[in-house]
Order: structure tokens, then sequence, then C-alpha cells
């Protein structure tokens, strides 16, 4: 078996017992990255003398004996978080140039544990869109076929961890953008609780949405990372101050008895009759194992996506204001006078999915239409998580797809955004509410990886983590890779 | 009289004497160089997020407690979207629907002594904005953000306000109860306590508001009164000529002693307010409003209450006396030390004291006499050593020396002569010298007495006991 294949757990163990070093590590799958580049465009910077300078201090340690589980394996952050000194663009001309001379939390935590960043990985433009396309810095490939998409925002992480470029790699959920991803290029994608990573650091989309994750092969991996990466932050008034548990020691954990609700409004017509039937395949292995299945619905989960569109637009309208030319990022040409130089320096530096949203957020919360769209969204909001509160009261996690399809053709919906936004129709609840989620590869429909997933309660990762588990101990879709990796 | 009323509501930012800034740890100290003070939360940075300053919400909540308001247990932070260089992030954190502080009240005293009430509708928390720099930079502006993030108490009063002295003395009243409080330094040079003024007129009885004018920009007790005369004669003068007066912001300019239009209602901004959902709803229990209320010092009207009581002020004494926490403890100083005459006291402090103060521009905390030093002056008065002639001689020794009263009197032998031999014998001499006037008074003209005192005051270089000078004048000129 060939070292990139290993899950990061693997890749922790072999540096502990000298089967390599941190430096032969990173240069192996900085090699990866550099060939794949034009294939997939997985990453925006690429940043080997950092990497390796990094490695070489993880060796040191891991010979001194020091350091912790984590300590020289490579991983890559999604753009979206500031890493001091490496440029961060979030996807955009905006921030083409903005060099952040601050870490993120997020980022701080995993250096703290040891991991060396090998580079930061592409997405769509501000963590708009579920296909990677709306990048400035070009559409990121699906290593599983080329002419599709990877999915979004998250598409270079989830197609860098699918492509073996990378065994792990940040990634950040708004409305589904952790998920999608990880279900359309075949690997596990976490989305934490609302408030159990820190945003600080990671630029924000949607405050009340945002959160930073994981993409990984397998949930013990995103176990692994989590630990890592979860905290209260001081610097992050909606980050909780709870404690974080060891997320792999319950990963075996027995789901005998473990009660599975199926949401009733998943398995609709939108789903595509194939995906549904990997699903069900899926299912009857938890069956298998002693969980009982039983249906429940969330009557007011199919107003999730209007209810997404309004809220989170508004609050991206107000976040996106301070990219306005004055202290950072881009700046027009020659302002003739101050509205000149918010007008072109903004119309000019945001691409046109950025644009749309804040010109949607901005309606939304203007005078007169507030309380028809964003108080009404918010309301709805409020049902939709006492839909949750009591679905939670009767199952365990709630199970289902994470798509209605698998990866489609790159620029197939790019001119209809309201079917984009459909892609998301099966994840963006668990933003609303807060959610925990995970989706892990499930089995493949023409070739194509399909995602199963799996949502707890508030605080319930470490559940979630050990139910995906326990399936991928059963199964050995999360092993799969596309050929051209191998 | 007028059959115009002016009706008047103010809007008064109060800066917080906290250390840092309300959503970051930058130092708020003024007059630092240009960004020194402004960090990546002010500069608001990508990725970088506010975490709310809990001095200033201890300070908000003293406010409250002071105007007996309601002290909300659940309020709520929220963006004002605007783009403005000066506005990093493109929105002012403030507070919206739902203040930290509503419904409160202060009693203010008018000219003819009465006293009203004033209704204050809220004061919430919000970060200030940085400043735009024009001068001196040829076809640029410069952005200063140490201002940015700065923490302000927002207070609104209740339209309740009749006129420009109505509205003066309210907002003094508010200066002297923020400094009190220990919330705001009150420096209104600085900006620490700024006013915007909404003005409207409308004639006597009507009951509906006339339309309002903003007035930003007012920066002192005195400008807030000339811009409030100003824009009610402009007003009521459209009003009579049959015009009407538009809705708008105005400014007030004080070189020239005018308003001026900023903008109309029309060219407003939609702020497009909503909660911020970066800062979780701000929550209080009854325990913490508890241990603020606790902490409150003796309020203004508490303290001139007690000074009439204590001390047998008049209500003006007292009023003056509080009306800034300084003054108020050093005037208790002095009394502590003189206890057996705190009208004295009272009569120094706010007399030569104040006066010498004022000439100099000095605070009562700067003061060239302490307290000490002032209370034994008086002691000196009390026990008849000095007359209170003399005493402001040595006042005025003491403010420029900075020596003690006792040291000056010895040294400059200005004691007061109250042995009646002696004084006898110098208006013997006295009547000596003036026959042709001793003729005059004892033929009747009375007036002739005070020629006497003042020579004999003369002869004994003010020393003589004034009360004994008269006492035995009158005996020896009768002869």
């Amino acid at each position: 078996m060939s070292i990139h294949s290993s899950t990061l757990a693997e890749l922790a163990a072999g540096l502990r017992k000298k089967a390599y070093s941190s430096v032969e590590l990173a240069k192996l799958y900085l090699d990866r990255i550099e060939s794949s580049q034009s294939g997939l465009n997985a990453f925006i910077s690429i940043t080997r003398e950092e990497a390796l300078a990094a490695a070489a201090e993880a060796d040191r340690r891991l010979a001194a004996g020091e350091g912790g589980p984590l300590t020289g394996v490579p991983i890559a952050h999604k753009d979206i978080f500031c890493t001091d000194g490496v440029r961060t663009t979030c996807g955009s001309r905006m921030l083409e140039n903005f060099v952040s001379p601050y870490d993120a939390t997020v980022v701080s935590k995993l250096k703290a544990a040891g991991t060396v960043m090998v580079g930061k990985t592409n997405m769509d433009e501000f963590a708009m869109g579920s296909s990677n396309e709306s990048s400035y810095f070009g559409p990121v490939r699906n290593p599983w076929n080329t002419a599709l998409v990877p999915g979004g925002s998250s598409g270079g992480s989830a197609a860098a961890v699918a492509a073996r470029l990378v065994p792990a790699a940040t990634a950040t959920d708004t409305g589904g953008s952790i998920r999608q991803p990880a279900a359309l290029c075949g690997v596990t994608g976490l989305k934490p609780t609302y408030g159990r990573v820190s945003r600080y650091g990671m630029v924000a989309f949607a405050s009340s949405l945002d959160q930073g994750g994981v993409i990984a092969a397998t949930a013990e991996d995103a176990a692994l990372m989590l630990g890592a990466m979860a905290g209260f932050d001081p610097n992050d008034s909606t980050s909780v101050d709870r404690p974080v548990p060891d997320y792999t020691a319950t990963l075996n954990d027995s789901v005998k008895g473990l009660r599975i609700g199926l949401l009733k409004e998943f398995f609709d017509k939108g789903l595509d009759p194939s995906c549904e039937a990997r699903i069900r395949e899926a299912l009857g292995v938890y069956e298998k194992l002693g969980a009982q299945l039983r249906e429940v619905s969330l009557p007011s989960l199919p107003l999730s996506v209007p209810t997404y569109y309004v809220v989170a637009p508004a609050e991206a309208s107000s976040n996106l204001a301070r990219y306005d030319g004055v202290r950072f990022g881009y700046r027009c040409e020659n302002p003739k006078d101050l509205m000149d130089l918010y007008c072109r320096t903004r119309g000019e530096g945001f691409g046109a999915e950025v644009k749309r949203r804040i010109m949607t957020g901005t309606y939304v919360l203007s005078a007169g239409y507030y309380d028809a769209y964003y108080l009404k969204a918010q309301k709805v909001r409020q049902l939709i998580n006492r839909d949750f509160e009591r679905a939670f009261a009767e199952v365990d996690v709630l199970i289902g797809p994470t798509t209605p399809t698998p990866a489609f053709p790159i620029g197939a919906k790019i001119d209809d955004p309201v079917t984009m936004y459909l892609n998301d129709i099966y994840t963006i609840g668990a933003n609303l509410a807060g959610l925990p989620g995970v989706s892990i590869p499930c089995g493949f429909v023409q070739g194509l990886p399909v995602g199963l997933q799996i949502v707890g309660p508030h605080f319930g990762e470490a559940r979630v983590l050990n139910v995906a588990h326990v399936y991928q101990r059963e199964t050995d879709w999360h092993r799969h890779v596309p050929d051209a990796f191998k | 009289m007028s059959e115009w009323e002016t009706v008047i509501g103010l809007e008064i930012h109060a800066q917080l004497a906290t250390r840092s800034k309300i959503f970051s740890g930058s130092s708020t100290a003024y007059g630092a160089p240009p960004n020194a003070q402004a960090n990546l939360v002010d500069l608001g940075y990508p990725g970088v997020l506010p975490v709310l300053n809990a001095e200033a919400v201890r300070m908000a909540v003293k406010f409250g407690l002071a105007i007996d308001a309601t002290v909300a247990r659940h309020s709520v932070f929220a963006r004002k979207n605007y783009f403005y260089p000066d506005l990093p992030k493109g929105y002012q954190i403030s507070q919206y629907e739902l203040p930290i502080v509503a419904h409160g009240k202060l009693e203010i005293v008018l000219d003819d002594g009465a006293k009203k009430v004033i209704g204050i509708t809220r004061a919430h928390l919000e970060e200030d904005a940085g400043k735009s720099l024009h001068e001196g930079l040829p076809g640029a502006s410069g952005i200063d953000l140490n201002r940015a993030g700065t923490p302000l108490l927002e207070i609104v009063s209740e339209p309740d306000l009749r006129s420009a002295r109505e509205a003066v003395a309210y907002m003094k009243k508010l200066h002297t109860l923020v400094r009190y409080l220990e919330i705001c330094d009150g420096n209104m040079q600085e900006g620490s306590f700024r006013c915007d003024a909404n003005v409207s007129v409308r004639r006597k009885g009507e009951t509906k508001f006339g339309t309002r004018a903003e007035i930003k920009n007012l920066n002192s007790f005195r400008f807030v009164e000339k811009a409030i005369n100003y824009e009610v004669e402009r007003q009521i003068d459209i009003l009579e000529s049959g015009g009407k007066v538009i809705q708008e912001t105005r400014l007030y300019d004080p070189d020239k002693g005018e308003t001026r239009s900023m903008r109309t209602k029309e060219e407003a901004n939609d702020y497009r307010y909503f909660p911020d959902p970066d800062l979780l709803p701000l929550k209080l229990d009854d325990a913490f409003i508890e241990e603020v209320r606790t902490s409150l010092p003796e309020l203004p009207d508490q303290k001139a209450a007690r000074f009439t009581s204590q001390y047998g002020l008049s209500a003006y004494d007292a009023g003056v006396l509080t009306s800034s926490r300084e003054l108020a403890a050093y005037y208790e100083d002095v009394v502590r030390q003189v206890p057996e005459d705190p009208k004295l006291a009272a009569n120094w402090v706010m007399g030569e004291l104040a006066a010498a103060l004022n000439k100099e521009g000095l605070e009562i905390t700067e003061s060239r006499i302490s307290s000490g030093a002032l209370a034994g002056l008086l002691k000196r008065i009390r026990d008849n050593t000095i007359s209170g002639k003399i005493a402001k001689d040595v006042f005025e020794a003491m403010w420029s020396s900075g020596r003690d009263a006792d040291a000056l009197i010895e040294e400059k032998g200005l004691r007061q002569i109250t042995d009646t031999a002696a004084i006898e014998k110098v208006i013997d001499e006295v009547m000596a010298k003036n026959p042709g006037q001793l003729a005059e008074y004892r033929s009747g003209k009375d007036k002739l007495f005070g020629f006497f005192v003042g020579q004999v005051m003369k002869a004994t270089q003010g020393k003589a006991n004034p009360a004994q000078v008269n006492e035995l004048l009158k005996k020896k000129l009768a002869g």
C-alpha cells in the first residue's frame, strides 16, 4: 500500500514509528499537489517552503519524543482561514493579494498540535457556491471525473482529500459547504455544532451559520482533527465554553439499540432513485448492527432553503461591507471620488454570485421589507429549530442523503442560481439549527460517490462520529480512491 | 409673549471611561498618534470578531440605575449599516430595538427655581467611528481610527424640553451625573460628551409636534443654547411667512452662529439595522444589577438635599457645591475641619476660591489652595485672629505662594488687633489729628463716622477688629 493512501491516523502512527519523517511526508504530498494542480486546481496557494520548515521542526520534536498525535502530519487549510504571513484570498479577487497579519484560531490550534500546512485550498468566492465555480482562481475539478464539479464551497478541500493530495483539510460549512463537497468527492466531511469551533480568523460569510470543520478520509481522522480544532475561544463570543471530549474514545461504541430517524422530508421526489438505493443499503448496515430505524417528520424543513437564502445573504451583505478599498484588499485604479472608489472597487473586486447575494441581502434588510423577509425568516428558523428538537426527543441521530444527486457537470447549473441552491436542500437545515452533521461515502452511482448524512443533536459530535465510524468499519467506500490518484 | 412653543429632545453621546475599547483590547486614551491605537478588530480586518467589554456594560447599568430607569435583563446589539471611510466595518455596532437602559428620568432646576422632570427614553451602548482628516493632505483624506470602537452611551431624552435654557440645564445635569458616576470624563473639547438636538416649534395649544430638524455637532453648552435659539427663530420665520419646515439634519457652524442643512430626510441612509450575529444577546441577572446598585455613589440630588439639611445651606448653594463630585468633596473636607461654620466655608469656596480657579481656568482638583489650607484660613477668621477683609489678602498670598495662612499672618504681622486699650489709643490719636472733622461730626454730620473708621483702620494697617473699632469709635466720638 502506498503511503498517500494512508489515513491521517495511520500517518501519525507511521511518524511515531519512524517509518518516514515529517519532511518526507511533506515532500511527498507537496509533489502530489503540484502535479495535480493543472488537472484539479484544488489549491490557491502551495506553501512548500513554510511546510518544509514546519516539518523539520516536527521531526525534531518527534525525535525528542515530544508532540501530540497530530505532530508532523501534513494538512491543508481552506483559503477562508487567515494564515499569518501567507495570503488568504477567500477565493476572491478582492483578497487576491491579502496577506493576513494573524492566524485564525483554528490555524493556530492546528499549528500548536504540530500539523504541517502544505497549502491553502480553493473554494467558492467568499464560500458562496455549491460547485466551486465562483472562485476567482478558477473552478476545482472533481477527482472522480474532471468534467464534473467537486461541490462547494469547500470544493478544494474535498477534492484534495479525495485525490489524496493531503490526508485532511480544514473546511467551513454555512449551508452545506463541508458535507456537500465531501459527498460529491466521496470523502468524510464533518460540520460541528455552531459554537464548537472558533470562527475567529475565518473570513465571515453568514456569521450565524458559518462553522469551521474538517474534511478527511475517515470519521476517525475527522475525530482526531476536531479534537485539535474545537474549544472555547475568548475571541469569539459565539463559541461555547464547554469541555472538548476525546472524540476518538467513543468511535467504537456499539450502535445496538441506536434510534435512527429517517427524515420523511429527505426522501422526497427530488432525491435521485439510484442515490436513494445507496442510502437504503447503508441503512441496512445499521439495522444489521442492531440500530432501530424510524421515520420522523420535520414539517418546517421544506422552508429551509428560502429561509437560508434570506438569512445568509442578509448577514453577508453586512459582513462584506468592509471590502471598500480603503484599508486592505483590492482597490480600483484612479478613483475620481469616494463613491467611485466604493463602486468600482466592489464592482471589480467581487464576482457575480457574491454581488447577487449582497444585493439580495441588502434588499431583505431594507426599510419596508425587513419584517416581510428577514424577520419572517428568523421566525421560520425558530420553527425549524423546534422541529429538530422534537425529533431528537425521539431519536439519537437523523440519517439521510447529503445531496439529491451525485456530482454534476461544470457549467450545468451556473446560470441557474435557484437550481444550484437546491443542491443544499438536505444540508441547510443543520446550519439553521446549528446542529453537527457528517457526510460519509456510502457507495457509487455510475462511478460517482454518494454521500450519507448523519445529523446529531447540539454537541453530539462524538455520537455522529461514532455512528459514521461503525459504518466505515463495516464498509470500505471511504478507502476508494479515483484511479488517476491511486 | 410669543405664540410659538419650542419642543426639544436631546441625544447625548457620552464616551464611557473604560480603559479599552468596547469590542477590542485597544487603549481608549486620547491624543495618540493617528492609528496607534487601532488593532485588527478596530480596523475591521477579515475574520476578526467583536468581544464586549464588561466594564462598558457595568457603566451603562450604573447610569440606568442613577436615572431610575429600567435596566434591560435582555438587550441586543445591532448593526447599523452605512458606508463611510472612517467606519471600518461598513457598519456600526449599536443597540436598536432592545437597548440596555429605558424609561429613565432626570430632574432639572429651571431659571425661576422651579423643578421639572425630563424623561429619558433610552440609553444604549454603541461604538464610536474614527475620524477623517482633511487638513494638510492636499488632494487626499487621512483616516485616524484611534477613536473607532470607543464605547459610547447614547442618551436619548423625550421631547420634554421647551427652551434652549432648559436644554442646557438638562445637558449640564447629565454632565454632572456622568462624572459623579465616573463613567465619563465629560471633556467636551475632546468630544467625550457631545450632543445632537432635535428642535421643532408649534403654535401654543397645539398637541401635535411640528416637523423637526436635527442639529449635529454641538460640543459646548454655549453652542447648544445658541444653535437652538437660532434654529427656533429660523423655523418660526419660515412658518410665519407661510412656509413649511422640512425634516432634515442640520450642522451648527459656531463661527457663523448659524445652522445649515446637511441632508434632508430623502437623502437619509437606510441603515438596515439587524441583530449582530457576532454578539449574543446581552443578558443581565438581578444579582449583577443589585451589585452595581450597591456600588453607586451618593448622587448629585441626594448630596444637595443632604447639604441643605446637614449644613443649613440654601438650595442654590447646595446645587452649586454639588455640581461636581470633586467640588463637593473639597467643600466637605473644609467643613470637616471647620464644622462650626458650614456657611462660611460655602461662601469662601463659592466666592474667592471659585473666582481664583476661574481666573486661571483650573479645576477644583488643581486648586493651588488645598482644602486643609483653606480650612486653616477660615479658622483664623473664626477665632478673630484676622478680619474677613484681611483674610482676602491672606487668601491671595496663599494662592500665589502656596504657603499656609498662619505662616503668612505671622510673617506679615497681620494678626488682628482686639486689645481694647490699643484700639482706644489709636482712636485718640486719630481724633487728635483731625479736630476739624471731629467738630463737624459732633455738630451732626454723622456721615463722617466712616471717615474715622477709615483713619483707624489705616493707622492699624487694617488689622483692628472692625466690630470693636465701630463700637469704641461711637463711644469716643460721642465724647
